[in-house]
């Protein structure tokens, strides 16, 4: 089984965001950068599958500026074999980033593209499902386990009400959540190793995507800040506050 | 052009992020056609049409609707996509899971989770786990929109919308649903309890969680947690409040054991009242708490029990 990883080079996690004082967008000068972190988790799939040997091949894409080079890097220390990268310095929607991965299937043929559920930059949570439905597979998103065998994968999915188990044919689209597996750390070793795996380079043009925005930015803003409030010394004071003060308890 | 919203239920009722959903859609102008698709659903539609500003309901009764699985439902929605300029559902998880496969099918743009109607084609969204917020402008024929529940009023009762019947467009068979664990509870849903209380980390175990429990029940409040306790087992998934778990923004949110993560913050700040018991005083929750104990949390719990 070959399999297709698309790995987004984000803010990382940690770093707390400014917007721009024009409010223009996110201030990322000088800001650290890393994999997504649903993205490590489904390099971290595909590369146990790869260890499990049910997988043949894992190939790690990404789509942006000449640094997600770096993210591609990433992928392969810690076990992808090779990378694409779709070079392009735009800001993509992700309908368009869904339609350069599905030229990317289209040319690799995996049996599974495991993607993670969501961007934490951009919060949309929408790639996954949009590749799902431009080539006609079905889709196990919010993945916390998979099961492939012959022709078919089974999917535990992360719900509003608890988990729910669903039965894909292949190929097919996962996207991963939170409790999927916990992503190892890149040896040294492998670090050296992956800087040989071959990255092919690619542009939009290539797979004849027009990726100009249909969504106009108007302005990003900070959000409301709340104010820290004040220390209660004891419960007994706590609840008095609540009731008398805040009025939320009677 | 009118609005089409897709329901979420359980057969028998609209869920109540639905009804929030409602008010968004109803915001933006046109008309407004709730979307009930199920097996043996004839009680969520006639409670559909119970609410207040919904023009139609569209009842899409069987089987191959029966677990709202994205490929069939996205069948159906394409197939009655001609006649309406916007659709709408609940950023549930199932409206995340099905409704950018209708907008790719339509080769449409998606707006996630948004927050405000500025205009008919304007509108607010958080980015960046919330720390930020975009405001956008929609250009595409069609908007294609997953509304966060937590930022509308629910819509009311009182309405008396027509129930059309549709003829359904099957399921070609590409997935299957096989089966569900779902967390029993006689408490209130965590997304629209008006209380709530969070443990963290700090609880230690998932048998501490009693402790909290007790609490919920004397306030008739939902416990949700922090990804640290699910991760560590305490509780379910579903329990997951924040970034990339559920948004909750109840009259009281009382985090237990929880440092203040960004992530955690996304899923609560929204909260009217914030109250954080955790024994670091430097704790970021305090940040945004307004009332904060500095304090055992094994010693505070039974305390406020006790109290109430
Ligand atoms: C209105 C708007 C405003 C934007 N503003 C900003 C901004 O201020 N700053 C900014 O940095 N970006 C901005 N972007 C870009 C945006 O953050 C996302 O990069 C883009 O929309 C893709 O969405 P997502 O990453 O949230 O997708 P999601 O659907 O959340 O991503 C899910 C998964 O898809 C895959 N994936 C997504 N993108 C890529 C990629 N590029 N390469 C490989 N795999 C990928 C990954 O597996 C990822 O885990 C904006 C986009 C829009 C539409
Ligand atoms: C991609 C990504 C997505 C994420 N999504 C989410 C999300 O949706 N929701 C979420 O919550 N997190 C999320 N996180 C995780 C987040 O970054 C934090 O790791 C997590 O919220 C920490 O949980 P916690 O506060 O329970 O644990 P900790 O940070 O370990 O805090 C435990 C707290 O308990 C206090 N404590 C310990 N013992 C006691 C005691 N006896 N009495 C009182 N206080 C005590 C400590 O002082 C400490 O402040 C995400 C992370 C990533 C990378």
């Amino acid at each position: 089984m070959k399999i297709l990883v698309p790995v987004k080079r984000v803010v990382d996690y940690n770093v707390k965001i400014r917007v721009k004082p024009d409010q223009t967008g996110v201030d990322l000068a000088n800001v650290k950068m890393s994999m997504n972190p649903f993205c490590e988790i489904a390099v971290e799939e595909a590369v146990r599958l790869q260890e499990a040997g049910t997988a043949t091949e894992v190939i790690a894409v990404s789509i942006g500026p000449a640094q997600s080079q770096e993210t591609i890097r990433t992928a392969l220390a810690m076990g992808a074999d090779r990378g694409i990268l779709i070079q392009t310095d735009a800001e993509v929607e992700p309908l368009a980033i869904a339609k350069l991965l599905k030229g990317v299937v289209e040319a690799e043929s995996p049996d599974l593209v495991i993607l993670g559920k969501q961007a934490i930059d951009g919060d949309n949570n929408q790639t996954g499902q949009m590749l799902a439905a431009l080539m006609g597979w079905p889709q196990g998103t919010f993945a916390s386990e998979i099961k492939p065998e012959a022709g078919h994968i089974g999917v535990t999915r992360e719900i509003d009400g608890g988990l729910q188990t669903i039965k894909l044919n292949l190929p097919a689209i996962v996207t991963t959540d939170l409790r999927l597996n916990e992503p190892r750390y890149a040896s040294l070793p492998n670090i050296m190793k992956a800087k040989k795996k071959p990255i092919d380079e690619k542009t939009p043009e290539d797979f004849g995507v027009d990726v100009t925005p249909q969504i106009e930015i108007i302005k990003v803003a900070e959000p409301p800040v709340r104010e820290a409030g004040v220390k209660v010394e004891t419960v007994e004071e706590l609840v008095d506050k609540l009731k008398n003060e805040a009025g939320v308890l009677s | 052009m009118n609005t089409l919203v897709i329901a979420e239920h359980d057969n028998q009722t609209i869920a109540d992020a639905t009804k929030k959903a409602l008010s968004a859609a109803i915001a933006l102008g046109n008309d407004v056609h709730l979307l009930v698709a199920g097996e043996n659903c004839a009680d969520a539609v006639a409670d559909a049409a119970k609410i207040d500003g919904v023009a139609k309901v569209l009842k899409a009764d069987d089987a191959a609707f029966a677990k709202l699985l994205a490929e069939p439902l996205a069948d159906l929605v394409v197939s009655l996509a001609e006649s309406y300029s916007a659709i709408i559902t609940a950023a549930t998880t199932n409206g995340k899971n099905f409704m950018p496969r209708i907008a790719a099918l339509l080769d449409m743009p998606q707006l996630s989770d948004i927050t405000a109607v500025i205009d008919a084609d304007t509108f607010e969204r958080p980015i960046y786990a919330g720390n930020a917020i975009q405001t956008v402008k929609v250009s595409s024929a069609k908007k294609i929109m997953t509304v966060r529940a937590t930022a509308f009023p629910i819509a009311g009762e009182g309405g008396s919308a027509t129930i059309e019947n549709l003829t359904s467009t099957g399921d070609k068979g590409i997935s299957e649903y096989i089966g569900e664990e779902l967390t029993v509870s006689d408490r209130p849903e965590l997304t629209s309890a008006k209380i709530v209380i969070s443990g963290g980390r700090g609880m230690q175990s998932g048998d501490n969680f009693t402790i909290l429990e007790s609490v919920a029940d004397k306030l008739g409040a939902a416990v949700g947690a922090s990804r640290a306790a699910v991760d560590a087992g305490f509780v379910p998934n579903d329990y997951q409040v924040g970034q990339t778990g559920k948004v909750v923004a109840p009259e009281l949110y009382i985090a237990v054991g929880i440092s203040g993560a960004i992530q955690h913050l996304a899923g609560m700040k929204d909260s009217k009242v914030i109250v954080a018991i955790n024994k670091d005083e430097e704790a970021p929750i305090f940040q945004v708490a307004d009332y904060g104990l500095v304090a055992d949390l094994f010693n505070a719990v039974p305390e406020l029990d006790s109290a109430l």
